[in-house]
C-alpha cells in the first residue's frame, strides 16, 4: 500500500513537473532571452519589420503597459482594466487564423492601429507602416511560439449576402442554438446568466461584449470582422470559436442578428423593427423562438 | 537743440525694444505650457506616449489634441471615468539662472553727488535662483465631443490670468474634418511656442511669433500669443491631413475688449507622408491676415485714451511655412519661416496706444511722413532635437529675422534684426503615466542690431538651471 502511494506520488510529481517547468522559462524570460530573438521579422504586404528598430517605439510608447519584458506587468498594470496582454504566452485575441494558432503578423499590424475598444488600448494609427511592422516583431519577439510555431492558416470568410428579414430570423435562431445569450443576454446588453462568472484564461474577470452600449467590437466593426470574431474566438477570454458548430451561411446570418441588438443605426435594425422580431426566449425549446 | 522726427523715434524705438526684452523675459519666466499627467492618469500612458518631451507634442499627442483631448475610444467619455478622477495639473519651475545684458544705459555719478551727472552704458549681470510662474491646467471632455480648456496661470509674483479657456464641439456630424472651438486658445501652430522645450527669458519664446520692428506700433500680430475668437478645425482620421481657421478679436488675447472693432485671420494647413524607417514628415503653411486701430477716442487730454475706442484699422499680415521633420526614431528638425508685414501706419509707431505710451495716436487730419513705407522682414527658425530615449533629450535653436523694407526710408537696414541660439537638454529621471519632472538646463544668447542705447548692436545671455515638474 505505501510502495503504492509512493509511486503515486512520483507520478504526481512527474506529472507537475512536466506541466509547470516549461512555464518558468517563460516566466522568467530574461532580457538576455529576447537578446537572442531580436532578429526575428514581421512581414505585412512589402514591408519588412525588424524587432530590433522596435525598440524606441516600444519604450516610448507601449511599457507602460506592456512592461519591459513584454509579460504585461508595466508601472499602469495594477490600475488599468482589462490588464494589458502578456506578449510572453503568444496568445491573442485577433486573429484571422483559428482559434489555438498564432495570428499571422498582418493580424498584429491591424490590431496596433485599430486599437482595442473598451480597453487602455489606443489606436495607434499614427506610425508608418514600417514602424508598426517593427513592432510586431518586436512584439514576437517576447514568445518562444513565434520561434517554435508557424502562424495557423486563414479562415476562408465567403462573401457577405444580401440581408433579407428571413435571414435576420435565421440570426435569431442561431443566436438561441449556440447560446450566446448566456454571456451577452438576450438582447444583447452583456448581462446573461454566465456574465458575472466569466474569467479569461489567467482567471481575472472579464466583461462580455455589450451590443447595446456603442462600442466597437475589439476586433474590428465592420461585418467580416464580426464573423471572424466568431469564427476565430477570442483565445484567452471566454469567447470560444464557433467553427466547428455554426456553417459560413448561419455564420452571416448571426452577423445580421447582431446588428440589431446594436445601438448603431443599421438596415438590420430597420428591418428587425419592421418585422417586430422579439428577443430570443431563453425557456423556448429548440428551433421554436 | 533740434531733435529730429526720426532720432525721437529712434530713441522711443531703443527704449521700446528694451522694454520689449524685459517684458518678453518676465513673460517667459511665467510661460504656460500644456503638459498634462491628468490625461495620462485617465487613460494610462506614459508621458512619453504624447510628447516627444514634455511639454512638446509628438505626433499621436497631436492627433490625440486634434480629437479634443480624445482617444476615440470609449475611455473618453467622462461617464465611464473613476469619480474620484479630476483632470487638473500643476506646473512649476523652480530655477537658478543668469542673465547678462549688454549695453544698459545707467546714470553716473561724481564723487560724494547724489544727483547722476552723466549716462553711460553698461553691461548689466544678474543671478541667482528664481522661480517660474504657475499654472493650473484643466481640460478634458464633458462629454464625448464635448471637451474644453481652463489655464489659469499666475506670473513668478503670482498674478493670475486666463491664460486660456475654451470649449470645443467635437467631430460634429460624426467627421474628424469639422471642430469648431470657442474662447481664447494657443493658434494652430504646429511648432507650439505653448510647448516649447526652452525656458530662458529669450529662449523660451519663439521670437519670430512676436518679432515687432523697432518703432512700430502693432501688437496684434504675434502668433505666438493665445487669441480670443473662433476656430474651425478639421483633419483625417489619422491626423495626416490637417486644416484650420479662426476668426479672431484684434486683440492680443486680451479681455475685456480694450480695443477696437478690428477682427484677424488665421488659417493653417498641412500634410504628413510616412516616409518608412525615416518617420512622418509634415510640411504646411499658415497665414494671418488682420487689421487693428490707430486712431482713439480721448477724453481729459492727448493721453487719456478711451479703452474700446480703437478704430482707423489698418492691415498686417505674417505668413510662412513650417516643416516637421523625422530622421528616424533619434533626430528630428523642426522648421518655420515667415515673411511679415504692417501697416505703414504701424511702422510709423501707431496703433496700441493702450498698452504701450510710446505709440502714437492716429488723430483727424494726421498724415504720414512723407516716404512712408509699410515695414517687411522674413525669418526662419530651426530647431533640431537629438531624442537619446524618452527621457533625455538635446535642443538646439537658431532663429533669424530680418528686415527687408524699413518704415522710415533712410533708417538702417539691419535695424531691429534679430539672431539668436539656444541650446539645452532636459533629463527626466523617470517616465510614467503619474507625474512629470525634468531636470532643464539651458543657454541662450540673443544679439539685436542697433537696439542699444547707444544706436549700436545688443547682446544677451542667460544660462538657467531648474527642476520642471507637473503632477
Amino acid at each position: 500500500m505505501q510502495r503504492n502511494n509512493l509511486r503515486k506520488w512520483l507520478l504526481s510529481v512527474g506529472a507537475v513537473a512536466v506541466v509547470a517547468l516549461p512555464m518558468p522559462s517563460w516566466a522568467q524570460l530574461t532580457k538576455y532571452d529576447l537578446e537572442t530573438r531580436l532578429g526575428i521579422e514581421a512581414h505585412v504586404g512589402d514591408v519588412t519589420g525588424h524587432a530590433k528598430d522596435a525598440k524606441p517605439d516600444y519604450r516610448r510608447y507601449c511599457v507602460g503597459c506592456h512592461g519591459e519584458l513584454g509579460d504585461g506587468n508595466g508601472e499602469n498594470f495594477p490600475w488599468i482594466d482589462p490588464k494589458p496582454r502578456d506578449f510572453q504566452l503568444g496568445v491573442f485575441k485577433c486573429r484571422s487564423t483559428p482559434t489555438g494558432t498564432l495570428p499571422l503578423d498582418q493580424d498584429l499590424f491591424d490590431t496596433i492601429a485599430r486599437g482595442m475598444d473598451r480597453s487602455n488600448m489606443p489606436q495607434w494609427s499614427t506610425f508608418t507602416k514600417q514602424e508598426r511592422a517593427d513592432l510586431v516583431a518586436w512584439v514576437k519577439h517576447f514568445s518562444p511560439r513565434w520561434t517554435n510555431e508557424k502562424p495557423g492558416t486563414p479562415i476562408t470568410i465567403p462573401p457577405e449576402p444580401e440581408v433579407t428579414p428571413e435571414r435576420i430570423k435565421a440570426g435569431r435562431d442561431v443566436f438561441a442554438r449556440v447560446q450566446c445569450w448566456k454571456c451577452h443576454g438576450v438582447l444583447g446588453q452583456a448581462n446573461g446568466p454566465s456574465a458575472a462568472t466569466l474569467t479569461d484564461d489567467l482567471g481575472r474577470p472579464i466583461a462580455a461584449f455589450n451590443f447595446t452600449e456603442g462600442a466597437r467590437p475589439k476586433c474590428g466593426d465592420t461585418d467580416r470582422d464580426i464573423y471572424r470574431i466568431f469564427m476565430t474566438g477570442l483565445d484567452g477570454t471566454p469567447m470560444p470559436s464557433f467553427a466547428d458548430n455554426i456553417k459560413p451561411d448561419e455564420a452571416w446570418d448571426l452577423v445580421f442578428y447582431l446588428r440589431t441588438l446594436m445601438s448603431q443605426p443599421s438596415k438590420e435594425k430597420a428591418m428587425a423593427k419592421q418585422l417586430g422580431l422579439k428577443p430570443v426566449d431563453p425557456n423556448a425549446p429548440a428551433g421554436q423562438q | 537743440m533740434h531733435v529730429s522726427r526720426r532720432s525721437r523715434l529712434r530713441h522711443a524705438s531703443c527704449f521700446g525694444s528694451l522694454i520689449l526684452m524685459a517684458v518678453f523675459t518676465v513673460l517667459a519666466c511665467s510661460r504656460p505650457a500644456h503638459a498634462l499627467p491628468a490625461f495620462a492618469r485617465k487613460y494610462g500612458l506614459r508621458c512619453s506616449a504624447c510628447h516627444e518631451s514634455w511639454p512638446m507634442l509628438n505626433y499621436f499627442g497631436q492627433k490625440f489634441k486634434d480629437n479634443g483631448y480624445q482617444l476615440m475610444n470609449d475611455r473618453d467619455a467622462p461617464i465611464w471615468q473613476n469619480p474620484s478622477y479630476w483632470p487638473v495639473t500643476f506646473r512649476i519651475t523652480p530655477i537658478w539662472h543668469r542673465v547678462s545684458t549688454g549695453k544698459v544705459l545707467v546714470d553716473t555719478y561724481s564723487a560724494g553727488n547724489p544727483i547722476p551727472t552723466g549716462t553711460a552704458i553698461q553691461r548689466i549681470t544678474t543671478n541667482g535662483f528664481d522661480l517660474s510662474g504657475l499654472d493650473f491646467h484643466t481640460g478634458g471632455t464633458l462629454e464625448k465631443n464635448f471637451s474644453f480648456y481652463v489655464l489659469p496661470s499666475s506670473d513668478n509674483t503670482g498674478a493670475f490670468h486666463f491664460e486660456s479657456v475654451f470649449a470645443r464641439l467635437d467631430n460634429l456630424f460624426g467627421s474628424p474634418w469639422l471642430n469648431v472651438k470657442l474662447g481664447k486658445f494657443e493658434l494652430d501652430n504646429l511648432l507650439s511656442e505653448k510647448r516649447i522645450l526652452t525656458l530662458t527669458g529669450n529662449g523660451g519664446i519663439y521670437q519670430l511669433y512676436h518679432f515687432i520692428p523697432v518703432g512700430d506700433g502693432n501688437i496684434f500680430g504675434q502668433i505666438g500669443d493665445n487669441q480670443l475668437g473662433l476656430e474651425v478645425m478639421g483633419h483625417s482620421w489619422n491626423d495626416r491631413t490637417r486644416y484650420s481657421a479662426a476668426l479672431l478679436s484684434s486683440s492680443d488675447g486680451t479681455v475685456g475688449l480694450p480695443y477696437g472693432n478690428g477682427y484677424t485671420g488665421f488659417f493653417t494647413a498641412s500634410q504628413a507622408f510616412d516616409t518608412g524607417k525615416a518617420g512622418v514628415q509634415r510640411i504646411g503653411a499658415y497665414a494671418m491676415v488682420g487689421e487693428a486701430p490707430t486712431s482713439w477716442l480721448t477724453s481729459g487730454g492727448p493721453s487719456s485714451y478711451i479703452a474700446g475706442s480703437g478704430t482707423g484699422n489698418k492691415g498686417f499680415s505674417r505668413e510662412g511655412f513650417v516643416g516637421l521633420f523625422y530622421f528616424g526614431q533619434h533626430v528630428d528638425l523642426q522648421v518655420v519661416t515667415q515673411h511679415g508685414e504692417d501697416s505703414a501706419w504701424f511702422g510709423q509707431g501707431y496703433g496700441d496706444v493702450i498698452d504701450s505710451i510710446s505709440v502714437l495716436n492716429n488723430t483727424t487730419g494726421t498724415v504720414l511722413p512723407a516716404g512712408s513705407r509699410s515695414p517687411t522682414w522674413n525669418g526662419v527658425l530651426f530647431e533640431p532635437h537629438y531624442i537619446y530615449s524618452p527621457q533625455l533629450i538635446f535642443i538646439g535653436r537658431y532663429e533669424t529675422i530680418r528686415m527687408s523694407q524699413q518704415s522710415t526710408p533712410g533708417t538702417p537696414s539691419n535695424l531691429g534684426n534679430i539672431s539668436t541660439y539656444t541650446l539645452g537638454f532636459r533629463y527626466n529621471p523617470f517616465m510614467t503615466s503619474r507625474a512629470g519632472f525634468a531636470w532643464h538646463n539651458e543657454y541662450n544668447w540673443l544679439h539685436q542690431d542697433g537696439t542699444a542705447p547707444d544706436g549700436s548692436n545688443l547682446n544677451s545671455s542667460e544660462v538657467l538651471t531648474g527642476f520642471d515638474f507637473d503632477f
